[in-house]
């Protein structure tokens, strides 16, 4: 148990830097960025209760807000993220969510995408709704949500892969 | 009250999740809607020190071309000092009325963003350095923005790209006067509205500053005409001014405090009343 607090404490406080110093200043084309902070809830452990997930969510949400001074956008996001999670799990992982026993370390690689994707669009298009904040601007917020998922995507799955498969 | 209670505890996770997107939305909403947003910013010690410390290792890279804005700007201030020293010597002017009104102090951008709807600058420069909140906030090439919240050595300025921001601006040739805004397209471009059409606006003019607020003093740089078009009602132009400065890429900038603000304020203010 100490281990995993351990570990998730590192990755937020890791993932939160990394955010803040490195991927909020790519502004690829202007205006893309990629959010790769959202794989601390990703790879949240599943058995632990679903409440402290929210409070570390909201948390980590608030504290990128904080650096980008942008309201509570990522907080709403985040948070959004990880009350919908155990849907998310149940739809990509099917059975084996069930039965408690995804390790995301060795799943194969068509759920974990499946998994991250429908994540990261949900995630993406509730920031840049909130962050536009004007529905007569659908379109930019789409287009925000599209590129940036993109690149969130890619990142993510680089970043799981790297970081937890170096064990077998 | 025995079922209130099981109702909470069967539903504790919703309700705490309402609870945490309520506060996360009424934090949005503040920040889209007031001025000034009071409770999340990034003027504070702990954003502040790791925006530095990231700061200190990223300006080594950008040296060279802080080097050649400096020199340029040299050389701009070393012929308006030569072409006054001309103008001056031949005439007689009483010094006891042209005295400074505005006080410059430089600053470094920690922060700087653009991609967003209201974007916001974090400076080095906090209350201690006598910094305070409506200073102007400009580069050697033009405006960046206005101080919005200072904490004890750090401050936040609202970018002029931003939905929030509103600057008093004019042509520089006709003095017809309009406010510049931002439609968060581009940041290379913003718009100036309310030029009314009776102004002979040509593509490649002079937008300055107005001068009518008491944060910006009158005919600093904005931009260049881009293009112009008449608004719905047809009476006024929009106009698409191409800034001076690259907002993406600011490194230095001055922070002007006007030393008679406060008389200016308490005159507004007992004129109001």
């Amino acid at each position: 148990m100490n281990s995993v607090l351990g570990v998730n404490s590192v990755r937020f406080i890791a993932l939160l830097l990394v955010q803040v110093v490195i991927c909020s200043n790519i502004n690829f084309l202007g205006y893309v960025n990629p959010y790769i902070y959202i794989i601390f809830i990703f790879l949240f452990p599943i058995r632990d209760d679903r409440m402290i997930l929210l409070l570390s969510s909201f948390l980590l949400g608030m504290s990128i807000d904080m650096f980008l001074d942008s309201g509570g956008v990522n907080a709403a996001a985040s948070v959004f993220l990880a009350y919908v999670r155990p849907i998310l799990l149940k739809t990509s992982f099917g059975m084996l969510y069930e039965h408690q026993s995804i390790k995301f370390s060795n799943t194969d690689l068509g759920s974990l995408l499946t998994y991250v994707t429908f994540g990261t669009l949900i995630h993406h298009f509730i920031l840049f709704s909130l962050e536009v904040f004007n529905i007569s601007n659908i379109l930019l917020i789409f287009k925000k949500t599209l590129f940036s998922s993109i690149f969130t995507i890619i990142l993510c799955i680089l970043i799981v892969i790297l970081f937890s498969r170096n064990k077998k | 009250m025995q079922q209130i209670i099981n109702f909470v505890i069967r539903n504790k996770t919703f309700l705490l999740f309402f609870l945490l997107f309520s506060i996360a939305l009424a934090l949005t909403i503040q920040s889209h809607s007031y001025h000034r947003s009071k409770f999340i910013n990034s003027a504070n010690s702990i954003t502040g020190g790791v925006y530095g410390l990231s700061n200190s290792i990223d300006r080594y890279f950008g040296l060279d071309k802080e080097n050649k804005i400096l020199a340029e700007e040299n050389k701009q201030l070393r012929e308006a000092l030569l072409n006054l020293n001309v103008s001056v010597s031949g005439s007689s002017i009483d010094t006891t009325y042209s005295d400074r009104i505005y006080r410059v102090k430089t600053a470094e951008v920690y922060k700087n963003s653009y991609s967003m709807t209201n974007n916001y600058l974090t400076i080095n420069k906090g209350r201690n350095d006598s910094i305070r909140e409506d200073f102007g906030v400009i580069t050697s090439k033009g405006i960046v923005g206005i101080i919005d919240n200072t904490s004890a050595n750090y401050s936040r300025v609202l970018s002029i790209l931003s939905k929030k921001s509103r600057i008093n601006a004019k042509i520089k040739l006709t003095d017809h006067r309009g406010s510049l805004k931002w439609d968060g397209s581009s940041p290379h471009y913003t718009q100036l509205e309310d030029i009314s059409t009776f102004a002979p606006v040509k593509v490649g003019d002079t937008i300055e500053t107005g001068g009518e607020s008491s944060i910006f003093p009158k005919g600093i740089g904005i931009g260049v005409v881009e293009s112009f078009e008449k608004d719905m009602s047809g009476d006024t132009y929009t106009i698409q001014v191409k800034l001076f400065n690259d907002m993406t890429n600011i490194g230095t900038i001055y922070i002007l405090e006007n030393l008679d603000r406060t008389e200016i304020i308490s005159l507004e203010n007992d004129s109001n009343e």
